[in-house]
C-alpha cells in the first residue's frame, strides 16, 4: 500500500518536472501524434456537419457544441493523406488555440485517440526538412517513447486558416 | 471591523462618470445670457454628488476639485455671477478632467494632478475675482476674509458608520480648510463585551482657525447632517474649553446658518440619492448594463403570461381527454409557444441599447472641433434611439469620431467659402441610424463641399493605386479612400491626417462584419454609410432548402418569393440570368453554384426563387424549396472559424443543427454582379480568387 502511493507519488513528481508537458496521442495513418493536452477541450464521436460553403477542403463544415459554432477540420486531408470512412472510432478531438490574440475552438477529426504521455519537449527533436513537403510546417518536433516515435504536432499553425498569414510565418520562420 | 468600501466603488465610478455624461450633455445645452436654471441645477447636482461620493470614499484628488467647480455653479445658481463663455469651457475641460481622474482612480493609478491643479487655479482666479464682489454686496452674514477660529462640537450618532460616512476623511477635509485642533472624547466606549464593533462611540471637539467661512465648515459635514449632532460656533479663544452645549441651541445654530434654501434642497437631493446607492446595490459587477425599466417591465408581464398560460395547460392535463380539452391543450400551446417566442424576443432585447449612447459624445466633439477649425457647424443627430447591440456599440463609435472629423475637417468648408458658395455660413454635418434589413446602418453627412475626385484620382495615380490610363467613374474613385496609405490632406492638421487613414476605418468596420461606402457629389457633401449586422440579435428567417442544405435568408430582405415563368428569364452577357418581373429585370443567382453544391434543382421552372433587396438592388436566390419562418438567434460563424463571403453567421436550429445566414449585399459581391456604375465589385471579386 505504502509503495503504492509512493510511486504515485514519484510519478506526480516526475510529471511536474520541468520542460515536461502531458500530450494527448491520435493515431492518423498508422502514425501517433501529440498535441498539448492543455489545448484539448473534450473528445466527441464523429456527428453530421453542416457544411460550410466554398470553405477548404480539410473543413468538413461546422457543428452546434453547446450553443457555440464550432468547425470541425480533417486532420487527414490538411496534412494531404487520403481521406478515410469515418467510422465507429473516428473522433473529434475539440481543442482550443489562441490563434492571434483569439481563442478558437475547432473540431479535429482523427482515426483514433491512443494514449496520454509525459514528455519533455526538450528531447524533441526538430523534424528533417523533406523536399515539397509542407507537412513539416504543422510539426512541432519528434520524440521517441519507448519504441515508438510520436509527432508533436503545432496547433496554432494547423487551426490558423489564414493562408496569407501562413505564408508570412513560413517567410518569417 | 470597518467596513470595506471598495465594494461600492464600481458603483461610485459608474454614478460619477454618469454624472460626467450629464453634466457635458447639460454644459454643451448651456448658452451663456440664456442659460436655463434648471440645466444649471443639474450640473451642479452631478457635480455635488461626484464630490459627495468622492469625499465618502477618500478620493481627495476629485473632491478638491469638484469643490471649486461647485462653489462657480453654486454662485452662478444663485445669480450671483453671470455665466460666461469662458466658464462654460472650464467647466467643460473640468469634466474631461475629472473624467481622467476617475478613470486613473479606478484603474487603481496614481492620478495625474497637473491638469486638475492648472484648471484649479484658473477657478481660483475667477472665484478669487468673485470674492471682491461679494464683499461688496450685502450677502452673506459672516464676513468671509477673516480668518477666524471655530468650535465645532461634532457627535455622531452611533449608526454613523452604517451610512457609509467616514469621521476620518470629514476632519482631514477640515484640517485642509486651516489649522485644525481635535479632542476626541472616548467617553462613550462600552466595555468590551458590549462593544459592537460596527457602532460610531467618538465624538469631537474641534477648534479650527481659518479664513474660510462657516458655509465651507458646513458643507464638509453635510452629509452627516441626519447622523449626527452638529455645533459650529465662532469663538475668541483656542483653548477655550466648555461643556458642549445643550441640544436646542444646536439646532437652532444649524438653522440660523443655513445655507439658502435651493442649494439645501438640492443637496439634500443629492444626499439621499448618493446614500441609497450604496445600501441598493450590493454587489456590482466588472461589466454591466443599464437597462430602461419598461423592459424589465414587459420582462416581468410576460412571465406573468407564462405562468397563465402554464396553470391553463395543467388544468387541461388533468382533465378527461375529450375532443374539447384536445382543442383547448391545442389552443393552449399555441399560447405558449406565443408567451415563449416574446420573452425570448425580450430578454435578447436587454443587450440592446439606443444608439443615442455613442451619439452622446458628439455634441461636444463636434463643439471642440469646429471651435479648433472656426467653422460654424450644426450638429444633427437623428434616429437616436434605434437600437444595437452593446458590443458592437463599443467598437463602432471611434470609426464614427473618425469619421465625422473628416466631415468636419476636410468636408465643411469654412464661413466665407460657404457663403461664396452661396450657401447657409452654417455648415450641417447629420448622424442618422436605423434599421434595413437586419442590419442597422449608421449614415454621417455633410452639406460641405463633398470630396475632390480630381485630387484624389491623382494622388492614386502618384501613389500607384491606379494606372494614369484607367477609367473610373467618379463611385469607383472616392473608393479609392478607403485604400491602405491614401491621404488627400497637404498638411496634417491637428485634427484629422495622423496617418490613421479610411483604411484603418474600412478595417475596424469590418472587422464587426459590417461595410462603409462613401457618397459625394461635388459642392453638395458627402454622406458615408455604415451598414452593420446585429451580431446578437433575433432574426425573423426564411429557412430555404438548397441542395439538402438548410440556409436561412433574413426575412426582412424578402421582396417576394415566386415559381419561374421560363419565358420571362432571358440570358444576358456573360451567362447571366435576367427575369423579368413586371417591369423589372431580375438577375438570377444560383445558390448551390455559388455555394459549390451538387445535388440542386437545376431546372429554373422547378425550383424557386426567392427576391430579395439588397442596397436598392434586387437579385432572385434560387433555391429548391421554402421551408418554415423562424425566428433565430444569429452566431458568429467568425468566433472560431472565419469569415465566410456570402454569409452573414450561424444559427441552430431546433433539432440542434447548424444552419448558416445568407448574407444578401455579400452574395451579390459574391457573384460578381455589377452594381450599376461601380466595377469595384467585380475587380474584388477577381482580387479574392487570387488570393483563396
Amino acid at each position: 500500500m505504502m509503495t503504492e502511493q509512493a510511486s504515485i507519488n514519484e510519478q506526480l513528481v516526475l510529471t511536474n518536472r520541468e520542460g515536461d508537458k502531458q500530450f494527448l496521442t491520435f493515431m492518423m495513418a498508422e502514425e501517433e501524434y501529440g498535441m498539448d493536452i492543455l489545448s484539448v477541450q473534450e473528445i466527441r464521436g464523429w456527428e453530421e456537419v453542416t457544411a460550410i460553403p466554398n470553405s477548404p477542403k480539410f473543413v468538413n463544415g461546422a457543428i452546434n457544441l453547446r450553443g457555440t459554432i464550432v468547425p470541425i477540420i480533417d486532420l487527414r486531408v490538411r496534412f494531404g493523406l487520403p481521406r478515410v470512412e469515418y467510422g465507429p472510432l473516428t473522433v473529434v478531438v475539440v481543442v482550443a488555440v489562441e490563434i492571434r490574440d483569439n481563442t478558437k475552438v475547432m473540431g479535429l477529426v482523427v482515426d483514433a485517440v491512443s494514449d496520454v504521455y509525459t514528455i519533455n519537449e526538450e528531447t524533441a527533436k526538430d523534424v528533417p526538412e523533406f523536399q515539397g513537403s509542407e507537412n513539416s510546417f504543422f510539426v512541432q518536433g519528434l520524440v521517441n517513447v519507448g519504441e515508438k516515435m510520436v509527432v508533436l504536432l503545432n496547433l496554432k499553425r494547423i487551426l490558423d486558416l489564414d493562408e496569407n498569414h501562413n505564408e508570412q510565418l513560413v517567410v518569417g520562420g | 471591523m470597518s467596513i470595506d468600501l471598495s465594494q461600492f466603488f464600481d458603483v461610485f465610478f459608474e454614478e460619477s462618470f454618469e454624472g460626467l455624461d450629464v453634466m457635458e450633455a447639460e454644459l454643451l445645452n448651456l448658452q451663456p445670457g440664456t442659460e436655463d436654471s434648471e440645466t444649471i441645477n443639474t450640473i451642479f447636482r452631478a457635480a455635488h454628488s461626484i464630490k459627495g461620493g468622492s469625499g465618502t470614499f477618500g478620493f481627495t484628488s476629485v473632491t478638491n476639485f469638484t469643490h471649486v467647480l461647485e462653489t462657480l455653479l453654486d454662485q452662478i445658481r444663485d445669480g450671483r455671477r453671470q455665466l460666461t463663455a469662458e466658464h462654460v469651457n472650464l467647466l467643460l475641460q473640468s469634466v474631461d478632467c475629472l473624467r481622467g481622474l476617475l478613470s486613473a482612480l479606478q484603474a487603481e493609478e496614481e492620478p495625474d494632478l497637473t491638469e486638475s491643479s492648472e484648471l484649479k487655479a484658473q477657478f481660483d482666479r475667477i472665484l478669487g475675482n468673485e470674492e471682491q464682489t461679494l464683499q461688496s454686496e450685502p450677502q452673506s452674514s459672516t464676513p468671509e476674509a477673516e480668518t477666524n477660529t471655530y468650535q465645532i462640537d461634532f457627535k455622531p450618532h452611533s449608526h454613523l458608520f452604517k451610512t457609509g460616512n467616514e469621521p476620518l476623511y470629514m476632519l482631514s477635509e477640515l484640517a485642509e480648510l486651516g489649522d485644525l485642533e481635535t479632542h476626541a472624547f472616548c467617553d462613550g466606549i462600552p466595555s468590551l463585551d458590549k462593544f459592537n464593533p460596527e457602532d460610531c462611540y467618538l465624538n469631537w471637539r474641534l477648534y479650527l482657525t481659518t479664513t474660510q467661512g462657516q458655509s465651507a465648515i458646513q458643507e464638509i459635514f453635510e452629509w452627516v447632517e441626519d447622523d449626527a449632532d452638529i455645533d459650529i460656533t465662532l469663538c475668541g479663544g483656542l483653548f477655550e474649553s466648555e461643556v458642549p452645549e445643550p441640544q436646542a441651541e444646536q439646532s437652532e445654530a444649524q438653522v440660523q446658518n443655513a445655507e439658502p434654501k435651493p442649494s439645501e434642497q438640492a443637496s439634500k437631493k443629492a444626499n439621499t440619492a448618493a446614500n441609497k446607492v450604496p445600501s441598493s446595490k450590493k454587489s456590482s459587477e466588472s461589466t454591466s448594463i443599464r437597462v430602461g425599466i419598461d423592459k424589465v417591465d414587459s420582462l416581468i408581464n410576460m412571465v406573468g403570461e407564462l405562468v397563465i398560460t402554464q396553470a391553463m395547460l395543467t388544468q387541461l392535463g388533468e382533465q378527461e381527454p375529450t375532443e374539447q380539452t384536445l382543442t383547448a391543450l391545442q389552443e393552449g400551446l399555441a399560447q405558449l409557444a406565443h408567451n415563449t417566442r416574446d420573452l425570448q424576443e425580450n430578454v435578447m432585447r436587454i443587450r440592446m441599447l439606443p444608439i443615442s449612447f455613442v451619439f452622446s459624445r458628439f455634441p461636444r466633439l463636434v463643439r471642440d472641433t469646429s471651435q479648433k477649425l472656426n467653422k460654424q457647424v450644426e450638429l444633427k443627430l437623428l434616429g437616436e434611439q434605434t437600437e444595437l447591440d452593446k458590443t458592437v456599440m463599443e467598437k463602432i463609435s471611434d470609426p464614427m469620431v473618425h469619421l465625422v472629423r473628416n466631415s468636419l475637417d476636410h468636408g465643411l468648408e469654412t464661413p466665407e467659402e460657404r457663403i461664396k458658395a452661396g450657401k447657409d455660413p452654417v455648415g450641417q454635418v447629420t448622424l442618422n441610424a436605423f434599421h434595413q434589413g437586419g442590419n442597422i446602418v449608421i449614415e454621417i453627412m455633410d452639406d460641405g463641399k463633398g470630396l475632390n475626385t480630381e485630387k484624389i484620382k491623382s494622388k492614386a495615380i502618384a501613389n500607384g493605386l491606379i494606372q494614369a490610363t484607367d477609367d473610373l467613374s467618379p463611385e469607383e474613385i472616392n473608393e479609392l479612400i478607403f485604400r491602405p496609405g491614401f491621404s488627400t490632406v497637404d498638411e496634417v492638421s491637428d485634427i484629422s491626417g495622423r496617418g490613421v487613414g479610411m483604411d484603418v476605418v474600412r478595417r475596424n468596420i469590418q472587422s464587426l462584419n459590417g461595410s462603409v461606402e462613401v457618397n459625394s457629389a461635388p459642392g453638395v457633401g458627402s454622406t458615408f454609410t455604415i451598414r452593420l449586422p446585429l451580431t446578437l440579435a433575433i432574426l425573423d428567417g426564411q429557412l430555404v432548402n438548397v441542395a439538402s442544405h438548410t440556409y436561412i435568408i433574413p426575412l426582412i430582405s424578402i421582396v417576394e418569393s415566386l415559381q419561374i415563368n421560363i419565358d420571362k428569364v432571358s440570358t444576358v452577357g456573360n451567362g447571366l440570368e435576367v427575369l423579368r418581373l413586371r417591369d423589372e429585370y431580375i438577375p438570377i443567382l444560383r445558390l448551390y453554384k455559388l455555394f459549390n453544391h451538387d445535388g440542386a434543382i437545376e431546372a429554373l421552372d422547378k425550383a424557386l426563387l426567392v427576391v430579395v433587396e439588397s442596397d436598392n438592388h434586387k437579385v432572385g436566390l434560387l433555391v429548391d424549396d421554402l421551408l418554415g419562418q423562424q425566428q433565430v438567434v444569429i452566431k458568429s460563424l467568425e468566433a472560431n472559424y472565419q469569415r465566410v463571403n456570402g454569409i452573414s453567421g450561424a444559427t441552430i436550429l431546433g433539432d440542434g443543427r447548424v444552419s448558416l445566414i445568407l448574407d444578401i449585399t455579400g452574395l451579390i459581391k459574391l457573384s460578381g454582379l455589377k452594381r450599376p456604375g461601380s466595377q469595384d465589385l467585380l475587380m474584388e471579386k477577381q482580387e479574392e480568387e487570387v488570393t483563396t
